[in-house]
Parts: C-alpha cells; structure tokens; sequence
C-alpha cells in the first residue's frame, strides 16, 4: 500500500487521543500533544505533494477541502504550543486537576480528529457524524472549569448546538431523499461526487427545503445570528485554547459544510438560489455583532463577537458569490482564523497574569507587559481591519466586489464594519494604555505562535505569492 | 411495490407518533411526561421494526431495539429518578398556556404537512407521509423546547424531536449509516443526562448548584 496521508491525518489524532487519555503528568503530555499536531501538519502538508488518492465512498481530498485542512492543521500546532504554557500555569494555580488535564490533552486531539473527519468526510452522513462530535468535545471542553458560569455555558452550547444538529440532521436525510431516484438507493446517494455529478436532475422543491434546514442547523455552529447565543458564553467560560480553535477552526468546519450543500444546489439550475439567504444571515450577523461589541465587560467574549461578526461577513461574502467574492471570502476566513486565534493567545496570558477577564480591570498593558500589549495592539489593528494588514485587503476586496453589484448592500457592510471598529479601538484604548491597573507581574507566555500569525498576516496584507492567488482563484471558480 | 396494508400499518405508526408528541405538550406533572416519553419511543421502535420489515432491512431492528431499551426504557428510568433525588416532580414551569402551545402544535403539525407534501409530489407515497410526520415531530419536539424552562422536560423535548428524525432515516428507504447515526445519537443524550444529573441542572439556564456538586464529591474546599 502506498503513502497515504489522508489516514495519518485521522489516524494521528486518534492515537494521541487515546495515548494522552492514559498517561499522566504535564511534563510528557504536554509536548506529546505538540507532536501530535506537528505530525499531524507534516501529513496534511504532504497532501499538497503526493498524488492525491481517488475520491472514496467515505473520504476525499479536493481544492477546497485541502485549503481547510491545511489551516486547521496549521493553527491546531500553534495552539497546541501556546496551550502548553497557558495549561502549566493552570495547573500551578490549581484551576486544573491532573486528573482533568489528561481528560483535557484527549479531548484536544480528539476535536482535531473529528474536525479533520468532517473536512476529509467524501459522506455527507460521515461528516454530520463528525461535527457531532466536534460539538460534543467542545461543550466537555467549555464546562472543564465547572464554576456555575462555565456549566451555564457548556449547557446553552450543548442545547442549541444539539438543535442545530438535529435540523442539519434532517436536511441531510431530505438530500439523500432528493438524490434517491436519481442515484438509486444506498450508499451512493450520501457521496459528495456522486450527488455533484447528478445534482441537476435532482428535484429541485427537495433541495429547497433541505437546504433552509442545513443552513440553519450549520448555521448554528458557524454563529450565526440569531443563533448565535451559545458562542460568546462558550468562548467566555472554557480555557482560552479552547477559545482559539473553537474561533479559529470550529466555525470554519461548520461553514465549509454550508459551503458544500451550497455548491450542491448552484449545480442545480432549477433549485433556490443559496445565495441570498447566506448574504442576509451573514449581514445580520455582521450588523448585530457591531453592535454588541459596544455592551461588553468581558474580554473574551467581546473577541467572541468579533468572531460572530467575521463569519458574518464571510458568510456574506460567500452568498454574494462570484470569483471575486468568493476569492474575497475564502482570503477573510484564512486571515481571520489566524488573528483571531493570535488573538485569544494573547488574551489567555493576559487574564493569567491578570487574574481577570474583566475589561475594567485590565489597564495600561503596553506600559506593563510590551511585548504582551503591543501583541494585543497589533492583533486588534488586524482584526478592526487597518492597512496594511491582510484583513484590510480581504475586507476591502469583499467592499468593492459587492458595491459593484449591489451597492445597497455594500453601504450596509461598510456600516457593520465601522460599526464593529469604533467598539473595537474604544476598548483597546483603555485596555493597552494609560496607567497599568492590577498585576504588573512578570508574564511566563509563549509569544512565538502570537507574533508567527501575526507576521502571517502582516505579510499577507503586503504581498501576497502569486502561487497562492492563482489557486485560490480557482477554487472561487468552483465556489461558483 | 408495497401493499396497502403495509403502507396503512406504517402510517398508523408514523401518526400515532405525531399524537404522542401532542400528548406530551401539555403534561403538566413530570412522572406523567416520562410515561408518556417512554410510549413515544415505543411507538417509534414499533415504526421502525415496521420499516425494517417492509424493506427487508434486518440492520433497522438494531436501531429499533435501541429505541425501546435506550429510550424506552433506561432514559425514562434515570431520568425519574434525577427528578426524585432533585425533588422536582411537580415542577412544570411553561411559557404561554396549555391552550396556546396545543394551537401553536397543531399549527406546526398542518405548516409540516403542507410544507412537505407540496415538495415531494414525485417520492413515493410512504417516504412522502412519513417524512410529513417526521417534519411534524421534530417541529413539535422543538416547540417542546421552547416553551418548557425545566431542564428535564427541554431534554424530553430534545429526545422526542430526535425520535422525529430517526422516524424520518428510516422511512428514506435504503439510507445508510442509519444505525450509526441513531447510536450517535444516543451517545449525544446518554451525555446530556449525566450532566444533568452530575451537575444537578434544575432551571434552563438560571440555576447550576455546583456547590452541591462538590459537596456530592467531597471537594469542598
């Protein structure tokens, strides 16, 4: 049998999973959880080099997914090294047990391992199974502290995500229903290629109602509003590396299911356009997240609305569809998971060395701990969308793509996104200058994988190789 | 093509688990809405191991076994006696009135119908009504959700709406991965109940005693 990255990629994650659910102490656990991530990205890596295997009835590589997969491998090795600083310290102070830190690492690799399943998932029941379980691993996640607030969270997330999945359930029956006449019964009528191929003479009333069912019940993990509810507590309450890839990874997983039954139905002439419903949900989502931004006291979780906003106007820029607008989309989603994470690193060693979450309480950071607050500062230029950041360029590119076609519409996002800027630079302001407040002690943090994201997209902002335009632009194509 | 008294007896059941669902919108007392969760799986595993009869598709017994020993009889068990040990029995607390929600349900019920049978005029008679009903139960097990504020009955509403969606794999004839997904789905609920009954969850959101949680544990510090 020859080298097949596809299985390390699933078969990696799993082992450590079960490796770290038995061996105790941080000192060995804790970089055996970063060797798996590096080995992990080393196989997802090697699918850019290796032939890739032919399309399975259970797993599958493509241009879009291999984009996926490459992100979350890359940002679950980064967080995988700033979690080992940020968990030895919770282990000193004692808000984790031994006991839960095993319980913690195998639960990590486990979440790497379904979100790799639902991205490599050629099934579209394989890859419901899959977000099932990266739901279930998270919400065990967000309630591992158990103070009331972390249960309340793990609670609300566990409901609602549970309803989401149950609706995304039912779409996903209604499309195996539409694929059965045409597709013939079994296994065939789930797989991605073979549904694609035929899609067109699929009945179109079917997909319809399929699709509303999917996009609200995905929709509920990618955060959007109105379903949004269980994202800022479940960001608040659980450990901030929990935070990062739940920003960074999870509800890209989600939204690239969206995406999936999106290009579905576009292959279909007769069926609703996807479009539309994705560019409101994602401009609501854009628009109220703004809002909130201004409401909030704690400082994860007005990150936590930023990442409702951000999806919000991936989302849109997804629906509005086009080369351009996808290329836009697909440019904002690499751009945001990487600051976003970068983000939350920073924000977990600053309330560690705080001692608080709350915005109030955090005061003139720059001043205390430079190299911490400047961090922030930067991550924050980035996320608000300042040139010349990458964030800057993919915001500007969805802007100009949409004003050219609907300038309604484009007159509306600029406003969700000043919106969403002026809350984001009236809490820096306080948080990173002025006279420091609380702890001025020392920070034991990893600043590598912080300032590595951040240089990604500074240097994304500026120059971006044309290798990687020319194959996003073609996967924009496909997007359709 | 199937008889019609198949097709009948797989209606019968596929609507009798519609009227389960009605049934349980308006118990007011919490051991009369584990009974009458217990027959609602019942009725889905009799549905179920009728599909699997009909289409000769001996793998569906498993999930309809699962259904009566799972839901039908361990989750209503544990579950009565989480609400015996958290002293609950008589606290139904809902939003709006009886009369509202069984308006609301049956408004459901007939948005199911027309929605469903409008949209599938080509599928074949049984898929088509049993996927109305389907839509039905997962429409009413949400409605359930809504309007409860108790932790306990938000997860019989849960469960019940996931009985719509098990009643709509199997009546897609020939679906794979059903046993799989329905043993997913027990796994999501077997966690939901102990947390619930680990972190003693009484209101929706409101009310989490952890302290008596670490009391139970003998980690009070």
């Amino acid at each position: 049998m020859s080298f097949n990255p596809e299985i390390l990629i699933l078969v990696i994650p799993l082992g450590a999973a079960a490796l770290l659910a038995l061996l105790p102490g941080y000192k060995a656990t804790a970089p055996l959880n970063v060797a798996a991530t590096i080995g992990t990205l080393l196989s997802a890596l090697s699918l850019f080099v290796v032939d890739r295997p032919a399309p399975g009835n259970y797993l599958f590589i493509d241009d879009l997914n291999i984009v996926f997969i490459a992100l979350t491998a890359f940002v679950a090795f980064t967080t995988s090294i700033f979690s080992a600083t940020y968990i030895g310290h919770e282990l000193e102070i004692g808000r984790l047990t031994p006991a839960y830190l095993r319980f913690y690492h195998a639960m990590y690799q486990l979440l790497m391992f379904a979100m790799n399943l639902a991205l490599l998932a050629s099934n579209i029941g394989v890859m419901w199974v899959a977000i099932e379980m990266a739901t279930l691993t998270t919400v065990l996640m967000v309630g591992i502290y158990r103070t009331h607030e972390a249960l309340e969270a793990a609670w609300k997330y566990f409901i609602l995500g549970s309803v989401g999945i149950a609706l995304a359930l039912f779409g996903t029956i209604l499309v195996y229903m539409a694929a059965r006449p045409v597709v013939g019964e079994g296994l065939d009528a789930m797989v991605w290629t073979v549904l694609v191929d035929k899609v067109a003479r699929f009945d179109p009333a079917l997909l319809n109602v399929a699709f509303v069912f999917l996009l609200l019940g995905y929709g509920t993990k990618v955060g959007l509003a109105p379903l949004h509810a269980w994202l800022p507590d479940a960001h608040a309450e659980g450990p901030t590396p929990i935070s990062a890839v739940l920003s960074g990874l999870l509800l890209n997983v989600a939204l690239y299911a969206v995406l999936r039954f999106k290009i579905l139905l576009a292959a279909n002439p007769t069926a609703l356009a996807p479009g539309p419903l994705m560019a409101t949900m994602g401009l609501a989502s854009l628009i109220f997240a703004g809002f909130m931004l201004y409401r909030r006291r704690d400082i994860k979780r007005m990150f936590a609305y930023s990442s409702i906003e951000h999806m919000g106007i991936i989302t849109f820029a997804f629906g509005m569809g086009g080369a351009l607008a996808n290329f836009a989309g697909l440019l904002h989603m690499v751009m945001h998971s990487l600051t976003k994470s970068g983000i939350f690193f920073a924000v977990g060693h600053v309330a560690q060395v705080k001692g608080t979450q709350k915005i109030a309480d955090i005061r003139g950071l720059t001043e205390s701990h430079p190299l911490l607050g400047w961090g922030l500062v930067l991550g924050v230029v980035a996320i608000a969308g300042l040139p010349p950041l990458g964030i800057f360029m993919s915001e500007f590119l969805v802007v100009s793509s949409t004003f050219a076609r609907e300038p309604i519409l484009a007159v509306l996002l600029v406003a969700g996104l000043l919106i969403a800027f002026g809350a984001l630079f009236l809490r820096l302001n306080g948080i990173a200058f002025g006279e420091p407040a609380g702890s001025t002690a020392p920070a034991k943090a990893s600043y590598v994988p912080m300032y590595v994201h951040f240089a990604i997209v500074f240097a994304a902002g500026i120059y971006l190789p044309p290798v990687l335009v020319t194959w996003f632009q073609h996967i924009a194509r496909l997007l359709g | 093509m199937l008889s019609s008294l198949s097709l009948d007896v797989a209606h019968l059941f596929a609507g009798g688990l519609v009227l389960v669902s009605l049934l349980l919108l308006y118990q007011d007392r919490m051991y009369a809405l584990l009974n009458i969760f217990a027959l609602h799986a019942v009725v889905l595993a009799l549905s179920v191991a009728w599909q699997a009869h009909i289409q000769s598709a001996p793998h569906l017994f498993l999930t309809a076994a699962l259904a009566l020993v799972f839901k039908g009889i361990i989750i209503p068990t544990a579950l009565r006696r989480i609400v015996e040990q958290l002293g609950i029995h008589r606290e139904i607390e809902t939003v709006g009135g009886v009369g509202v929600t069984m308006l609301a349900g049956m408004g459901l019920v007939a948005l199911s119908m027309v929605v469903m049978l409008r949209v599938t005029p080509e599928a074949d008679p049984l898929a088509r009504e049993d996927l109305a009903f389907a839509l039905s139960v997962v429409l009413l097990g949400l409605l359930m959700m809504v309007t409860r504020r108790n932790a306990v009955s938000q997860v019989i509403g849960f469960m019940s709406l996931e009985n719509g969606l098990i009643l709509a794999a199997t009546g897609a004839k020939g679906m794979p991965l059903v046993v799989e997904i329905s043993v997913a789905f027990s796994i999501l609920i077997a966690f939901i109940v102990i947390g619930i009954f680990l972190f003693r969850i009484r209101e929706r959101f409101d009310t989490v005693d952890v302290q008596a949680l670490d009391r139970f544990r003998g980690e009070r510090r």
